[in-house]
């Protein structure tokens, strides 16, 4: 076993001098292969962080949201559904929501105005104003600082901003303006005793099905949304978004892979001569396959650790500047995100897949073919 | 020791360039003895050190060392062989460039994976031997021709072998140089190392360090003295 | 759903695999057909010279698998989140019929590439070769199994939607359920410890007498197949119990969640390993009275056994460490294996 890391040893002391010995090459193949590293590793480390960031920040979206439905369309919810609703067993709390949407023609973005839940700790006045941080920021608020909108039956409104949330909300509060109960139904000229649609808490997270589906045989004309459907759909887009842009990328896995082979193959009259010579002194084919797999394999190491840590900087460090706007959808007012870093042992092995297992698989054959050389070959050159 | 009986080699067997270079050899050289297998170009006289030393195995025929029959032997094995019991110095020396002249003596010895530091100190003290222990860590490519051959030697000798092989040692070198050398043959002799070179320089077959010539003509022995 | 990366990854790994192995399918044909080691002929040299290939390329399958194996378990239970029913690995899993036949499937390969591994460094360390013919045709019955796991995997995925409501593994490995994983889940704790303990106990002495001794490559391999066995078994019944803390889950795959340490990596890569090792000690065992692999055989088979037997005392020792550091106490309350 002792001789066999010894032997190891010499094999990676000539190859680290061999590649020492063809710089360029090995620095052109280094910072390709760091390259397609850094670039598939930036896709998946930055959908990861959203991922997370959304299942995370979804937590906080009801259990089971109802909402009435007319003629295949999301209409307001009477107040009187809450009574039917609140005795299901299982239900721990009902209440009604109100939000909407205001178009906003100064920014052109649109906004969600919403009156904050009883029980969500906010409270706001008449008058005045919590917005998100980056509504504050387009339009350059401040606390105590008047927003004037004009409402869609043409009056205008003045709010004053009370608050600003925290930035780390920013995903789902981006476009968040929060208002007290009056000033949102005389806003949008909400009738009174009606509204969005109703928020449901449930005791056993394993019966929210099973209550969905007892209200809406209740009141016929509602849809219920399970908070679990919806991070499922979302995972499901993430993915599939991710997977769509690594396929793309692919293309240059490909290539990357086909410049590997070349560099393998290609080997210069230099290399083949080194390896006849190795074969000369008494160096076998299995060594000087083990040999070249060592190179590859301290190509690789390197390549994937230098372009993960890249990768790394790049997305929470740099908010990923190169994939923002194909990976999270399109809108006018970009969260500024700070992701939460997160590393992930599967997001590794894939990744390792996506990139060394092309390279190895691209140099086996050529490695073999300069390895099999005959050692009588420098004899008759 | 070595022995070869009914040696025939073949190369691009089997295509229309077929081309035997070993017609049929049968030769026993023993221990401890200076031989030049001599004879013109294509003669088959390097395709036949080849054979002798390991380095390719007879398409027709066997090699026997020491008693044991070595043609059968899959690669592996033989290099193993062959790594032990030769010491190769080749006509154009064939050093590695952009390695120091120490590295390049050591390297015969790594697939052996034995303590560096011996490996080390043993390479050392040949390269002392040749005179050349004051440019152990110079570049191979800098040094002069006969400083290269002094390389050679001591790559070849970094095993311990029994048998010292040289393909035409002196076709690249001036006069002084090739007395230089056959000098430094005579003391690997006296060390009781087996010789055996192929060359077409008269001063070497002449030399008086040769015990035996064996001259060959188109892949046979015509001549054994 | 297709396109989630990890799955785009496996199954190019997969096809890997494939390509490389049937590619190299003819050539194995020609060393079975003409191999002859005595021959200087340039053929013979020929075909030398294409083992180094197909050892390095059977060395690339297998690292492959390992990691594949890993990541499709792994992504198996990252997906549960988009399965209607599904909580971890086995609800992705069975989604379709193809999942768990897929995760045989990539076991098997595993198991045949590292046993093949095996035959192939003996073989290598004779002069003769003597096993050449049999490696290789081994070698060409490994390549329809790997056209199999991929085969299995593309109809899994590919089969993956997320409208199917799939089962838990509290349906699948619940006292209730009949079948296989019913009466694991049914089978009461006592009993169960003996025999994965006894088992596991089994494996390691025999393994270590084999290391000490290097005979017996059979019973090792033997030995190793029932602790595998009783390891998994054992997993299920009880032991997945301490780790959840909870009478009824059963679930083999949930220990593989970051919630519980991944304590199941601690459990399952040792014994895979160990499996792995006994098996290929066995399968090296059969060649013990070729002449040339006299000396070689009994060494490979001891160092076999010896990682044999660290793997399997290292599963038994993480089980204890987990049976007593869990607040859950089984032996010592009448388990009736009802559910209420």
């Amino acid at each position: 076993m002792r001789t066999w890391i010894g032997k190891q040893k010499y094999l990676i002391d000539f190859t680290l001098s061999s590649l020492a010995r063809r710089k360029t090459k090995t620095l052109v193949l280094l910072l390709v292969y760091t390259l397609i590293v850094f670039l598939l590793a930036s896709v998946m480390l930055f959908t990861h962080a959203l991922r997370q960031d959304a299942v995370h920040a979804l937590a906080h979206a009801p259990d089971v949201t109802i909402q009435r439905m007319v003629a295949g369309r999301h209409d307001l919810i009477p107040e009187s559904y809450l009574g039917k609703i609140r005795d299901i067993r299982g239900v721990q709390s009902s209440a009604g929501r109100l939000w909407g949407y205001y178009y906003d023609p100064q920014v052109k973005a649109n906004y969600t105005f919403m009156v904050p839940p009883a029980d969500g700790g906010v409270t706001v006045a008449t008058g005045h104003a919590v917005v998100g941080a980056v509504i504050a920021r387009e339009l350059d608020l401040r606390i105590g600082a008047p927003m004037v909108f004009e409402s869609y039956s043409g009056n205008i409104f003045k709010f004053t901003v009370d608050r600003i949330l925290p930035v780390e909300s920013e995903l789902l509060t981006a476009d968040l303006v929060l208002v007290s109960e009056d000033d949102f139904r005389a806003f949008f000229d909400y009738p009174l005793g009606q509204y969005t649609d109703i928020a449901l808490s449930v005791t056993n997270p394993q019966e929210l099905r099973n209550i969905a589906t007892k209200v809406t045989t209740r009141l016929p004309n509602t849809r219920a949304v399970v908070r679990d459907e919806i991070l499922r759909t979302y995972e499901s887009i993430f993915n599939w978004r991710e997977g769509i842009v690594l396929v793309l990328l692919f293309g240059a896995v490909l290539a990357f892979a086909i410049l590997a082979l070349e560099k393998a193959s290609g080997l210069t009259a230099d290399e083949t001569r080194e390896i006849g010579i190795l074969k000369a002194i008494g160096w076998e084919t299995g060594d000087v396959i083990r040999m070249k797999g060592w190179e590859g394999a301290l190509i690789s190491i390197t390549a994937f650790l230098l372009g993960y840590i890249a990768a790394y900087v790049h997305v929470f460090r740099w908010s990923s500047a190169l994939f923002e706007p194909v990976l999270k959808g399109w809108t006018v007012l970009y969260p500024r995100l700070e992701l939460t870093p997160s590393v992930d042992g599967m997001q590794l092995a894939t990744l390792f897949f996506f990139t060394v297992l092309p390279y190895t698989a691209a140099t086996i054959v050529p490695i073999w073919r300069a390895a099999i050389t005959d050692p009588d070959t420098v004899m008759r050159s | 020791m070595i022995e070869l009986s009914g040696i025939r080699k073949a190369f691009n067997q089997g295509r229309e360039n077929e081309f035997w270079a070993l017609q049929g050899i049968d030769l026993k050289i023993p221990a401890q003895q200076v031989t030049v297998f001599y004879g013109p170009s294509g003669s088959g006289k390097t395709t036949l050190l080849t054979v002798v030393g390991c380095l390719a195995r007879p398409t027709v025929g066997r090699v026997t060392l020491k008693g044991t029959d070595i043609s059968g032997l899959p690669e592996r094995f033989l290099t193993g062989i062959r790594r032990r019991t030769f010491g190769f110095i080749f006509q154009q020396f064939h050093l590695i460039r952009g390695l120091s002249a120490l590295d390049n003596v050591m390297l015969p010895a790594y697939p052996i994976g034995g303590d560096w530091r011996v490996l080390r100190a043993r390479a050392e003290a040949l390269l002392d031997q040749l005179k050349l222990g004051h440019r152990r860590a110079a570049r191979v490519e800098w040094l002069s021709g006969g400083e290269q051959q002094r390389v050679a030697i001591a790559r070849a000798l970094i095993n311990d072998p029994e048998v010292v092989v040289a393909d035409e040692p002196t076709a690249n070198l001036d006069s002084a140089l090739s007395k230089e050398f056959l000098g430094i043959l005579e003391t690997l002799a006296g060390q009781g190392r087996s010789i055996l070179l192929t060359s077409h320089d008269p001063m070497v077959v002449e030399s008086s360090v040769v015990q035996r010539v064996i001259t060959l003509r188109d892949g046979r022995i015509v001549g054994d003295a | 759903m297709f396109f989630q990366p990890a799955i785009i990854a496996l199954l190019f790994a997969s096809a890997a695999n494939v390509v490389v192995l049937v590619g190299v399918s003819p050539f194995a044909v020609a060393i079975v057909r003409h191999w002859d080691v005595h021959s200087g002929s340039e053929r013979q040299l020929r075909l030398e010279r294409r083992t180094y290939l197909m050892s390095a390329l059977v060395t690339f399958v297998l690292g492959v698998q390992l990691v594949a194996l890993l990541l499709f378990v792994f992504n198996a239970d990252r997906m549960a989140a988009m399965f209607v029913g599904a909580m971890c690995a086995v609800g992705t899993l069975n989604v379709n019929a193809y999942g768990f036949p897929a995760l045989i499937a990539q076991m098997a390969v595993f198991f045949a590439a590292a046993t093949w591994l095996a035959v192939n460094h003996v073989d290598t360390q004779a002069p003769d070769y003597p096993l050449v013919r049999t490696k290789y045709v081994w070698l060409l019955v490994l390549a329809p199994l790997l056209i199999a796991a991929f085969a299995l995997q593309w109809r899994y995925f590919l089969g993956l939607k997320a409208d199917v409501i799939t089962s838990c593994c509290s349906r699948l490995f619940s006292s209730q359920v009949r079948g296989l994983s019913g009466d694991l889940s049914a089978w009461p704790p006592l009993p169960a410890m003996i025999a994965f303990y006894a088992s596991l106990g089994v494996a390691t002495i025999t393994a270590a007498f084999v290391a000490a001794k290097q005979r017996g490559g059979y019973a090792l391999a033997i030995a190793s197949l029932g602790a595998f066995v009783m390891a998994l078994a054992g997993i299920i019944a009880f032991l997945s119990l301490y780790v959840y803390e909870q009478p009824h889950h059963h679930c083999p795959f949930c220990l593989l969640k970051a919630e519980y340490g991944y304590v199941g990596y601690w459990l399952y890569v040792p014994l895979f390993l160990a499996t792995a090792s006994g098996l290929a000690a066995g399968a090296v065992q059969r060649f013990a009275t070729v002449p040339s692999l006299r000396a070689i055989v009994p060494a490979t088979c001891g160092r076999l056994a010896r990682v044999a037997a660290v793997g399997f005392a290292i599963v038994a020792i993480v089980a204890t460490v987990i049976v007593l550091r869990s607040h859950l106490i089984l032996i010592g309350h009448v388990s009736t294996g009802v559910t209420p």
